[in-house]
Protein backbone atom coordinates (compact mmCIF):
# COMPACT_ATOMS: atom_id res chain seq x y z
CA UNK A 1 0.00 0.00 0.00
CA UNK A 2 1.08 3.68 -1.02
CA UNK A 3 1.33 6.68 1.62
CA UNK A 4 -1.30 7.82 0.21
CA UNK A 5 -3.63 4.31 0.42
CA UNK A 6 -2.13 4.23 4.20
CA UNK A 7 -3.91 7.84 4.60
CA UNK A 8 -7.41 7.20 2.77
CA UNK A 9 -7.60 3.87 5.07
CA UNK A 10 -6.84 5.94 8.02
CA UNK A 11 -8.86 9.00 6.81
CA UNK A 12 -12.07 6.14 6.54
CA UNK A 13 -11.48 4.56 9.69
CA UNK A 14 -10.96 7.14 12.24
CA UNK A 15 -12.07 10.66 10.78
CA UNK A 16 -10.65 12.80 13.25
CA UNK A 17 -7.18 11.92 12.57
CA UNK A 18 -4.83 14.06 12.34
CA UNK A 19 -2.27 12.91 9.91
CA UNK A 20 1.41 14.38 9.62
CA UNK A 21 3.70 13.33 7.04
CA UNK A 22 7.49 14.59 6.29
CA UNK A 23 9.24 12.35 8.78
CA UNK A 24 10.82 8.88 7.96
CA UNK A 25 7.25 7.28 8.56
CA UNK A 26 3.53 8.69 8.37
CA UNK A 27 2.42 9.93 11.70
CA UNK A 28 -1.14 9.88 12.60
CA UNK A 29 -2.70 11.62 16.05
CA UNK A 30 -5.64 10.43 17.52
CA UNK A 31 -8.08 10.11 20.21
CA UNK A 32 -7.30 7.68 23.01
CA UNK A 33 -11.00 6.67 22.41
CA UNK A 34 -10.69 5.64 19.22
CA UNK A 35 -7.01 3.31 19.39
CA UNK A 36 -8.79 0.36 20.58
CA UNK A 37 -10.98 -0.66 17.41
CA UNK A 38 -8.45 1.27 15.02
CA UNK A 39 -5.45 -0.72 16.11
CA UNK A 40 -7.59 -3.81 15.39
CA UNK A 41 -8.39 -2.91 12.22
CA UNK A 42 -4.59 -2.20 11.72
CA UNK A 43 -3.64 -5.17 12.29
CA UNK A 44 -6.69 -7.52 10.88
CA UNK A 45 -7.42 -5.44 7.79
CA UNK A 46 -6.23 -7.60 5.35
CA UNK A 47 -4.29 -4.70 3.11
CA UNK A 48 -3.04 -3.12 5.97
CA UNK A 49 -1.94 -5.82 7.67
CA UNK A 50 0.35 -3.99 10.26
CA UNK A 51 1.41 -7.24 12.45
CA UNK A 52 4.82 -5.99 14.11
CA UNK A 53 4.45 -3.79 16.74
CA UNK A 54 8.27 -2.73 16.89
CA UNK A 55 8.32 -0.04 19.50
CA UNK A 56 6.16 1.25 22.31
CA UNK A 57 7.15 4.54 24.01
CA UNK A 58 5.41 6.91 26.22
CA UNK A 59 6.78 10.59 26.10
CA UNK A 60 6.14 13.12 29.52
CA UNK A 61 5.87 16.50 27.84
CA UNK A 62 5.22 17.91 31.11
CA UNK A 63 1.94 19.15 29.97
CA UNK A 64 0.34 16.09 28.83
CA UNK A 65 1.77 12.58 28.17
CA UNK A 66 2.14 11.06 24.52
CA UNK A 67 1.95 7.60 23.70
CA UNK A 68 4.12 6.20 19.98
CA UNK A 69 3.05 2.93 18.69
CA UNK A 70 5.44 2.21 16.09
CA UNK A 71 3.80 -0.36 13.36
CA UNK A 72 5.48 -1.78 10.71
CA UNK A 73 3.72 -4.82 8.32
CA UNK A 74 6.07 -8.10 7.66
CA UNK A 75 3.91 -8.46 4.87
CA UNK A 76 4.14 -4.96 3.03
CA UNK A 77 7.04 -3.74 4.87
CA UNK A 78 5.48 -0.49 5.50
CA UNK A 79 5.25 2.11 8.26
CA UNK A 80 2.92 3.57 10.66
CA UNK A 81 3.54 5.52 13.73
CA UNK A 82 0.64 6.13 15.82
CA UNK A 83 0.53 9.32 18.50
CA UNK A 84 -1.73 9.20 21.24
CA UNK A 85 -2.02 12.27 23.72
CA UNK A 86 -2.92 11.57 27.28
CA UNK A 87 -3.87 13.58 30.37
CA UNK A 88 -0.94 13.63 32.36
CA UNK A 89 -2.79 13.89 35.66
CA UNK A 90 -5.26 10.52 34.60
CA UNK A 91 -3.35 9.31 31.75
CA UNK A 92 -6.05 6.30 30.87
CA UNK A 93 -5.46 4.43 27.40
CA UNK A 94 -7.28 0.42 26.47
CA UNK A 95 -4.74 -1.97 26.13
CA UNK A 96 -3.71 -3.46 22.88
CA UNK A 97 -1.43 -6.69 24.67
CA UNK A 98 -4.40 -8.75 22.74
CA UNK A 99 -3.66 -7.77 19.28
CA UNK A 100 -0.02 -7.68 19.59
CA UNK A 101 1.26 -9.79 22.27
CA UNK A 102 4.69 -8.26 23.20
CA UNK A 103 2.37 -4.72 23.94
CA UNK A 104 1.95 -6.87 27.31
CA UNK A 105 5.11 -6.08 28.41
CA UNK A 106 5.66 -3.08 27.12
CA UNK A 107 2.58 -1.68 28.46
CA UNK A 108 3.81 -2.93 31.93
CA UNK A 109 6.61 -0.95 31.35
CA UNK A 110 5.40 2.52 30.64
CA UNK A 111 2.85 1.66 33.56
CA UNK A 112 5.91 1.46 35.99
CA UNK A 113 7.73 4.13 34.29
CA UNK A 114 5.20 6.54 33.55
CA UNK A 115 1.95 5.87 35.34
CA UNK A 116 -0.14 5.06 32.43
CA UNK A 117 -3.43 3.00 33.25
CA UNK A 118 -4.08 0.27 30.78
CA UNK A 119 -7.46 -0.63 30.47
CA UNK A 120 -8.25 -4.71 30.53
CA UNK A 121 -3.90 -5.32 30.57
CA UNK A 122 -4.32 -8.93 31.97
CA UNK A 123 -1.47 -8.37 34.33
CA UNK A 124 -0.87 -4.86 34.76
CA UNK A 125 2.20 -5.07 37.93
CA UNK A 126 5.36 -3.91 38.16
CA UNK A 127 7.96 -5.29 36.28
CA UNK A 128 11.21 -3.77 36.35
CA UNK A 129 10.84 -1.77 39.43
CA UNK A 130 11.11 -3.32 43.03
CA UNK A 131 7.84 -3.80 44.89
CA UNK A 132 6.79 -0.80 46.64
CA UNK A 133 7.59 1.54 43.64
CA UNK A 134 3.77 1.86 43.01
CA UNK A 135 2.89 5.32 42.08
CA UNK A 136 6.14 6.88 41.60
CA UNK A 137 6.87 7.40 38.19
CA UNK A 138 10.82 7.52 37.34
CA UNK A 139 10.94 8.49 33.57
CA UNK A 140 8.61 11.86 34.59
CA UNK A 141 10.27 14.88 34.05
CA UNK A 142 9.58 15.88 37.04
CA UNK A 143 10.63 12.77 39.30
CA UNK A 144 13.22 13.46 41.73
CA UNK A 145 14.87 10.88 44.43
CA UNK A 146 17.95 11.75 46.61
CA UNK A 147 18.77 8.03 47.23
CA UNK A 148 18.42 6.48 43.52
CA UNK A 149 20.08 9.34 41.62
CA UNK A 150 19.32 8.80 37.93
CA UNK A 151 19.62 12.73 36.59
CA UNK A 152 23.13 12.67 36.05
CA UNK B 1 7.72 -12.81 45.86
CA UNK B 2 7.94 -14.93 48.54
CA UNK B 3 4.83 -15.19 49.37
CA UNK B 4 3.95 -17.26 46.03
CA UNK B 5 6.28 -20.01 46.87
CA UNK B 6 5.82 -23.35 47.63
CA UNK B 7 2.70 -25.34 47.19
CA UNK B 8 -0.33 -23.73 45.63
CA UNK B 9 -4.07 -24.99 46.30
CA UNK B 10 -4.44 -26.86 43.10
CA UNK B 11 -1.43 -28.43 44.31
CA UNK B 12 0.89 -27.34 42.00
CA UNK B 13 4.60 -26.37 42.85
CA UNK B 14 5.83 -22.87 42.64
CA UNK B 15 9.85 -22.68 42.21
CA UNK B 16 12.53 -20.17 41.82
CA UNK B 17 14.83 -19.91 39.39
CA UNK B 18 17.46 -17.33 39.63
CA UNK B 19 18.76 -14.19 40.05
CA UNK B 20 21.90 -16.09 40.82
CA UNK B 21 21.58 -19.22 38.60
CA UNK B 22 24.35 -20.20 35.63
CA UNK B 23 21.09 -21.17 33.36
CA UNK B 24 19.44 -17.47 33.25
CA UNK B 25 23.43 -15.79 32.16
CA UNK B 26 23.13 -13.06 34.57
CA UNK B 27 20.22 -11.76 37.06
CA UNK B 28 17.09 -12.57 35.46
CA UNK B 29 14.60 -14.18 37.92
CA UNK B 30 12.11 -16.74 36.90
CA UNK B 31 9.16 -17.70 38.72
CA UNK B 32 8.25 -20.83 37.55
CA UNK B 33 4.85 -22.97 38.43
CA UNK B 34 5.33 -26.76 37.77
CA UNK B 35 2.82 -29.19 37.47
CA UNK B 36 4.98 -32.57 38.51
CA UNK B 37 7.30 -31.73 35.99
CA UNK B 38 5.77 -30.29 33.91
CA UNK B 39 5.36 -26.19 33.10
CA UNK B 40 2.56 -24.14 33.50
CA UNK B 41 3.52 -20.73 33.90
CA UNK B 42 7.06 -19.23 33.73
CA UNK B 43 7.22 -15.46 35.38
CA UNK B 44 9.90 -13.15 34.50
CA UNK B 45 10.99 -10.94 37.58
CA UNK B 46 13.51 -8.18 36.15
CA UNK B 47 15.52 -5.45 37.58
CA UNK B 48 18.30 -6.48 39.18
CA UNK B 49 20.63 -4.84 36.54
CA UNK B 50 18.12 -2.14 35.58
CA UNK B 51 20.21 1.64 35.97
CA UNK B 52 17.63 3.61 34.10
CA UNK B 53 19.93 3.99 30.75
CA UNK B 54 17.44 5.81 28.67
CA UNK B 55 16.71 8.76 32.07
CA UNK B 56 20.28 9.14 32.21
CA UNK B 57 20.72 9.81 28.67
CA UNK B 58 18.14 12.56 28.49
CA UNK B 59 21.31 14.76 30.42
CA UNK B 60 23.89 13.97 28.61
CA UNK B 61 25.45 15.08 25.13
CA UNK B 62 25.23 13.59 21.76
CA UNK B 63 28.83 12.42 22.52
CA UNK B 64 28.40 11.43 25.81
CA UNK B 65 25.41 8.96 25.49
CA UNK B 66 27.30 6.60 23.06
CA UNK B 67 29.63 5.46 26.33
CA UNK B 68 26.65 4.68 27.89
CA UNK B 69 24.84 2.43 25.27
CA UNK B 70 27.74 -0.18 25.40
CA UNK B 71 26.23 -1.09 28.74
CA UNK B 72 22.82 -2.55 27.68
CA UNK B 73 23.73 -4.96 25.12
CA UNK B 74 27.24 -5.52 26.39
CA UNK B 75 28.13 -8.34 23.52
CA UNK B 76 26.99 -6.43 20.69
CA UNK B 77 28.51 -3.31 22.43
CA UNK B 78 30.26 -1.70 18.83
CA UNK B 79 26.82 -2.33 17.32
CA UNK B 80 24.90 -0.56 19.94
CA UNK B 81 27.33 1.86 19.65
CA UNK B 82 26.55 1.95 15.94
CA UNK B 83 22.98 2.58 16.01
CA UNK B 84 23.25 5.36 18.40
CA UNK B 85 25.76 7.31 16.02
CA UNK B 86 23.83 6.23 13.14
CA UNK B 87 20.47 7.64 14.39
CA UNK B 88 22.57 11.03 15.46
CA UNK B 89 24.29 11.07 11.92
CA UNK B 90 20.47 10.98 10.50
CA UNK B 91 19.20 13.72 12.96
CA UNK B 92 22.37 16.35 11.56
CA UNK B 93 22.44 14.81 8.08
CA UNK B 94 26.16 13.85 8.43
CA UNK B 95 28.05 12.27 5.36
CA UNK B 96 30.57 9.59 7.09
CA UNK B 97 33.79 8.82 5.16
CA UNK B 98 33.75 5.59 3.18
CA UNK B 99 36.85 4.50 5.38
CA UNK B 100 35.02 4.78 8.55
CA UNK B 101 31.99 2.59 7.07
CA UNK B 102 33.50 0.20 6.46
CA UNK B 103 35.49 -0.38 9.74
CA UNK B 104 32.24 -0.15 11.06
CA UNK B 105 31.14 -2.69 9.28
CA UNK B 106 33.93 -5.04 9.86
CA UNK B 107 33.45 -4.39 13.65
CA UNK B 108 29.58 -5.08 14.05
CA UNK B 109 30.24 -8.08 12.57
CA UNK B 110 33.36 -9.39 14.36
CA UNK B 111 31.34 -8.37 17.64
CA UNK B 112 28.45 -10.82 16.21
CA UNK B 113 30.79 -13.77 15.79
CA UNK B 114 32.44 -13.23 19.36
CA UNK B 115 28.47 -12.56 20.63
CA UNK B 116 27.45 -15.95 19.26
CA UNK B 117 30.87 -17.54 20.13
CA UNK B 118 30.01 -17.18 23.65
CA UNK B 119 26.30 -18.05 23.33
CA UNK B 120 27.06 -21.02 21.37
CA UNK B 121 29.63 -22.00 24.48
CA UNK B 122 27.12 -20.88 27.38
CA UNK B 123 24.33 -22.60 25.98
CA UNK B 124 25.98 -26.19 25.24
CA UNK B 125 27.23 -25.64 28.86
CA UNK B 126 23.60 -25.20 30.17
CA UNK B 127 22.44 -28.79 28.47
CA UNK B 128 25.30 -30.43 30.68
CA UNK B 129 28.42 -30.37 27.74
CA UNK B 130 31.80 -28.62 29.36
CA UNK B 131 34.35 -28.63 26.99
CA UNK B 132 32.76 -26.43 24.15
CA UNK B 133 32.93 -23.61 26.07
CA UNK B 134 36.43 -23.80 25.87
CA UNK B 135 36.44 -24.28 21.92
CA UNK B 136 34.16 -20.90 21.76
CA UNK B 137 36.23 -19.19 24.04
CA UNK B 138 39.69 -19.92 22.18
CA UNK B 139 38.11 -18.43 19.36
CA UNK B 140 36.50 -15.82 21.10
CA UNK B 141 39.70 -14.38 22.39
CA UNK B 142 41.44 -13.57 18.90
CA UNK B 143 38.59 -11.22 18.55
CA UNK B 144 38.87 -9.85 22.13
CA UNK B 145 42.46 -9.06 21.41
CA UNK B 146 41.51 -7.69 17.85
CA UNK B 147 39.36 -4.99 19.84
CA UNK B 148 42.03 -4.59 22.45
CA UNK B 149 44.25 -3.40 19.87
CA UNK B 150 42.48 -1.35 18.25
CA UNK B 151 39.61 -0.06 21.04
CA UNK B 152 41.48 0.12 23.74
CA UNK B 153 38.69 -2.33 25.80
CA UNK B 154 38.05 -5.92 25.71
CA UNK B 155 33.86 -6.02 25.88
CA UNK B 156 32.18 -2.28 26.08
CA UNK B 157 34.11 -0.63 23.41
CA UNK B 158 32.99 2.74 22.59
CA UNK B 159 34.72 2.79 19.73
CA UNK B 160 31.78 4.24 17.28
CA UNK B 161 31.02 7.40 17.71
CA UNK B 162 29.09 10.41 15.41
CA UNK B 163 30.77 11.41 12.63
CA UNK B 164 32.76 8.09 12.40
CA UNK B 165 35.21 6.14 14.35
CA UNK B 166 36.89 7.01 17.29
CA UNK B 167 40.82 6.22 15.67
CA UNK B 168 42.19 4.61 13.41
CA UNK B 169 42.35 0.87 13.00
CA UNK B 170 45.76 -0.35 14.72
CA UNK B 171 48.42 -1.44 11.90
CA UNK B 172 47.77 -5.32 12.83
CA UNK B 173 43.83 -5.22 12.32
CA UNK B 174 43.89 -6.72 8.77
CA UNK B 175 46.76 -8.94 9.25
CA UNK B 176 44.99 -10.39 12.40
CA UNK B 177 41.48 -10.33 11.02
CA UNK B 178 43.10 -12.11 8.25
CA UNK B 179 44.73 -14.57 10.88
CA UNK B 180 41.55 -14.55 12.31
CA UNK B 181 39.25 -15.79 9.00
CA UNK B 182 41.68 -18.58 8.82
CA UNK B 183 41.13 -19.92 12.51
CA UNK B 184 37.31 -19.67 11.99
CA UNK B 185 37.55 -21.96 9.16
CA UNK B 186 39.71 -24.75 10.47
CA UNK B 187 37.73 -24.54 13.24
CA UNK B 188 33.69 -24.09 12.73
CA UNK B 189 33.51 -27.72 11.71
CA UNK B 190 34.61 -28.77 15.18
CA UNK B 191 31.62 -27.15 16.34
CA UNK B 192 29.04 -29.05 14.53
CA UNK B 193 31.37 -32.63 14.72
CA UNK B 194 31.21 -31.87 18.87
CA UNK B 195 27.80 -30.63 19.38
CA UNK B 196 25.56 -30.27 16.28
CA UNK B 197 25.65 -33.97 15.34
CA UNK B 198 25.21 -35.42 18.36
CA UNK B 199 22.39 -37.28 19.19
CA UNK B 200 21.80 -36.67 22.84
CA UNK B 201 22.25 -33.07 22.15
CA UNK B 202 19.55 -32.81 19.08
CA UNK B 203 17.15 -35.04 21.00
CA UNK B 204 17.17 -32.14 23.69
CA UNK B 205 16.74 -29.54 21.06
CA UNK B 206 14.35 -30.67 18.38
CA UNK B 207 11.02 -30.20 18.72
CA UNK B 208 11.95 -28.28 22.50
CA UNK B 209 10.30 -24.73 22.63
CA UNK B 210 7.92 -24.09 19.47
CA UNK B 211 7.61 -21.02 17.93
CA UNK B 212 4.95 -20.35 15.25
CA UNK B 213 5.74 -17.33 13.03
CA UNK B 214 2.78 -15.56 13.79
CA UNK B 215 3.43 -16.01 17.34
CA UNK B 216 7.12 -14.62 16.63
CA UNK B 217 5.91 -11.41 14.89
CA UNK B 218 3.34 -11.04 17.52
CA UNK B 219 5.44 -10.89 20.34
CA UNK B 220 8.01 -8.84 18.91
CA UNK B 221 10.89 -11.55 18.14
CA UNK B 222 13.53 -10.43 15.95
CA UNK B 223 16.76 -11.58 15.04
CA UNK B 224 17.57 -15.28 15.03
CA UNK B 225 14.76 -16.18 17.53
CA UNK B 226 12.19 -14.94 15.05
CA UNK B 227 14.46 -16.60 11.57
CA UNK B 228 14.58 -19.88 13.83
CA UNK B 229 10.94 -19.42 12.98
CA UNK B 230 10.89 -18.68 9.41
CA UNK B 231 10.27 -15.18 9.46
CA UNK B 232 12.17 -12.69 6.94
CA UNK B 233 13.36 -9.98 9.50
CA UNK B 234 17.13 -9.26 8.88
CA UNK B 235 17.65 -6.07 9.16
CA UNK B 236 21.02 -5.69 7.03
CA UNK B 237 18.42 -7.09 4.58
CA UNK B 238 15.30 -5.49 4.72
CA UNK B 239 16.47 -1.53 5.44
CA UNK B 240 20.03 -1.95 4.96
CA UNK B 241 22.38 0.68 6.78
CA UNK B 242 25.87 1.64 6.19
CA UNK B 243 27.35 -0.35 3.39
CA UNK B 244 25.32 -3.98 4.00
CA UNK B 245 23.47 -3.20 0.43
CA UNK B 246 26.80 -3.21 -1.56
CA UNK B 247 27.52 -6.97 0.92
CA UNK B 248 27.11 -10.53 -0.77
CA UNK B 249 26.04 -12.67 2.19
CA UNK B 250 22.60 -14.17 3.15
CA UNK B 251 19.63 -14.22 5.68
CA UNK B 252 19.73 -17.22 7.21
CA UNK B 253 16.29 -19.24 7.44
CA UNK B 254 15.00 -22.29 9.09
CA UNK B 255 11.36 -23.18 9.39
CA UNK B 256 11.45 -25.52 12.19
CA UNK B 257 10.66 -22.81 14.61
CA UNK B 258 11.62 -25.05 17.72
CA UNK B 259 15.11 -24.57 19.69
CA UNK B 260 17.34 -26.60 17.11
CA UNK B 261 16.53 -24.57 14.56
CA UNK B 262 17.48 -21.18 16.95
CA UNK B 263 20.61 -23.03 17.01
CA UNK B 264 21.17 -23.53 13.65
CA UNK B 265 20.34 -19.85 12.74
CA UNK B 266 23.03 -18.53 14.82
CA UNK B 267 25.69 -21.45 13.98
CA UNK B 268 24.84 -20.56 10.17
CA UNK B 269 24.96 -16.80 10.79
CA UNK B 270 28.74 -17.29 12.28
CA UNK B 271 29.95 -17.93 8.89
CA UNK B 272 27.98 -15.63 7.03
CA UNK B 273 29.65 -12.84 8.59
CA UNK B 274 32.71 -14.41 7.97
CA UNK B 275 32.33 -13.75 4.19
CA UNK B 276 31.36 -10.74 5.06
CA UNK B 277 34.72 -10.05 7.00
CA UNK B 278 36.52 -11.86 3.70
CA UNK B 279 34.71 -9.12 1.17
CA UNK B 280 36.16 -5.98 3.31
CA UNK B 281 39.48 -6.93 5.04
CA UNK B 282 41.15 -6.08 1.62
CA UNK B 283 38.95 -3.22 0.57
CA UNK B 284 39.43 -0.96 3.64
CA UNK B 285 39.70 2.59 1.65
CA UNK B 286 42.22 5.13 2.36
CA UNK B 287 40.99 8.60 3.57
CA UNK B 288 39.72 10.47 6.97
CA UNK B 289 38.34 7.11 9.64
CA UNK B 290 36.09 10.44 11.31
CA UNK B 291 34.17 13.17 9.45
CA UNK B 292 34.87 16.89 10.65
CA UNK B 293 32.10 18.00 12.97
CA UNK B 294 31.12 20.39 15.64
CA UNK B 295 32.64 19.68 19.35
CA UNK B 296 28.71 20.41 20.44
CA UNK B 297 26.52 18.09 18.69
CA UNK B 298 22.64 19.91 18.55
CA UNK B 299 20.47 18.03 16.92
CA UNK B 300 17.37 19.63 15.13
CA UNK B 301 14.01 19.74 16.51
CA UNK B 302 12.29 16.26 15.41
CA UNK B 303 12.32 12.74 15.56
CA UNK B 304 14.99 10.12 14.46
CA UNK B 305 14.50 6.35 14.46
CA UNK B 306 17.71 4.00 13.64
CA UNK B 307 17.31 0.67 13.62
CA UNK B 308 20.02 -1.64 13.22
CA UNK B 309 20.38 -5.65 13.27
CA UNK B 310 22.55 -6.54 16.54
CA UNK B 311 23.70 -10.46 17.18
CA UNK B 312 20.17 -11.06 19.10
CA UNK B 313 17.65 -9.14 17.13
CA UNK B 314 16.73 -5.53 15.75
CA UNK B 315 17.87 -2.93 17.86
CA UNK B 316 16.60 0.51 17.61
CA UNK B 317 17.39 4.01 18.70
CA UNK B 318 14.39 6.75 18.89
CA UNK B 319 15.20 10.14 19.63
CA UNK B 320 13.09 13.19 20.20
CA UNK B 321 15.26 16.51 19.64
CA UNK B 322 13.70 19.70 20.94
CA UNK B 323 16.97 21.39 19.34
CA UNK B 324 19.12 21.15 22.14
CA UNK B 325 22.30 19.86 23.19
CA UNK B 326 20.94 16.65 25.09
CA UNK B 327 18.25 14.72 23.89
CA UNK B 328 14.10 15.10 25.24
CA UNK B 329 13.71 11.62 25.01
CA UNK B 330 15.20 8.47 23.94
CA UNK B 331 14.04 5.43 23.82
CA UNK B 332 15.79 2.02 23.19
CA UNK B 333 14.09 -0.81 21.66
CA UNK B 334 15.78 -3.54 23.00
CA UNK B 335 15.60 -7.47 20.95
CA UNK B 336 16.46 -9.04 24.35
CA UNK B 337 12.77 -7.54 25.81
CA UNK B 338 10.45 -8.93 22.80
CA UNK B 339 12.47 -12.08 23.15
CA UNK B 340 12.01 -12.62 26.54
CA UNK B 341 8.44 -11.62 26.67
CA UNK B 342 7.56 -15.09 24.10
CA UNK B 343 9.66 -17.44 26.78
CA UNK B 344 6.26 -17.96 29.02
CA UNK B 345 4.55 -19.34 25.22
CA UNK B 346 7.16 -21.78 24.43
CA UNK B 347 7.87 -23.51 27.69
CA UNK B 348 4.50 -23.47 28.65
CA UNK B 349 3.52 -27.36 28.68
CA UNK B 350 6.86 -28.83 28.42
CA UNK B 351 9.19 -30.16 30.82
CA UNK B 352 11.39 -27.93 33.30
CA UNK B 353 14.82 -29.52 32.44
CA UNK B 354 13.73 -28.36 28.30
CA UNK B 355 13.45 -24.77 30.22
CA UNK B 356 17.03 -24.31 29.62
CA UNK B 357 16.90 -25.19 26.03
CA UNK B 358 14.35 -22.84 25.21
CA UNK B 359 15.71 -20.69 27.12
CA UNK B 360 19.28 -20.66 25.91
CA UNK B 361 18.80 -20.32 22.21
CA UNK B 362 16.68 -16.99 23.00
CA UNK B 363 20.11 -15.66 23.57
CA UNK B 364 19.20 -13.33 26.66
CA UNK B 365 21.17 -10.67 27.73
CA UNK B 366 19.88 -9.38 30.69
CA UNK B 367 21.77 -5.57 31.06
CA UNK B 368 20.11 -5.53 27.24
CA UNK B 369 16.59 -6.19 28.79
CA UNK B 370 16.22 -4.28 31.67
CA UNK B 371 17.93 -0.99 30.18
Amino acid sequence: MTTDEIKLSIATLVPAAVIEEGGEWLNVFIEPAAWKSLAFQLKHNKELSFDFLFCVTCVDWKTHLTMVYHLNSTVFRHHLVIKIKLDRNDPKIETVSDIWRTAEFNEREAYEMFGVQFIDHPDLRLLILPDGWEGRNPMRKDFEDAVNMIKL
Amino acid sequence: MVEELGTTTEGDLVINIGPQHPATHGVLHLVVTLNGETIKKVEPHLGYIHRSIEKMCESLTYRQFIYVTSRMDYLSSHINNHACALCVEKGLQLEIPPRAQVIRVLVDELTRIASHELWWGAMAMDLGAFTPFFHAFRERENINDIMEETCGARLTMNYIVPGGVMADIHPNFQKRVKNFIQLFRSKADEYDELVTGNIIFQNRMKGVGYLSPEDAVSYGCTGPTARGSGVHCDIRKLYPYEIYNTLQFDEILESAGDSFARYMVRLREMRESVKILEQLIDNIPEGEFQAKTKAVLKLPKGEFYQRVETARGEFGVYIISEGATTPYRIKFRSPGFANLSVLNHISKGGKLGDLVASMGTLDLVIPDIDR
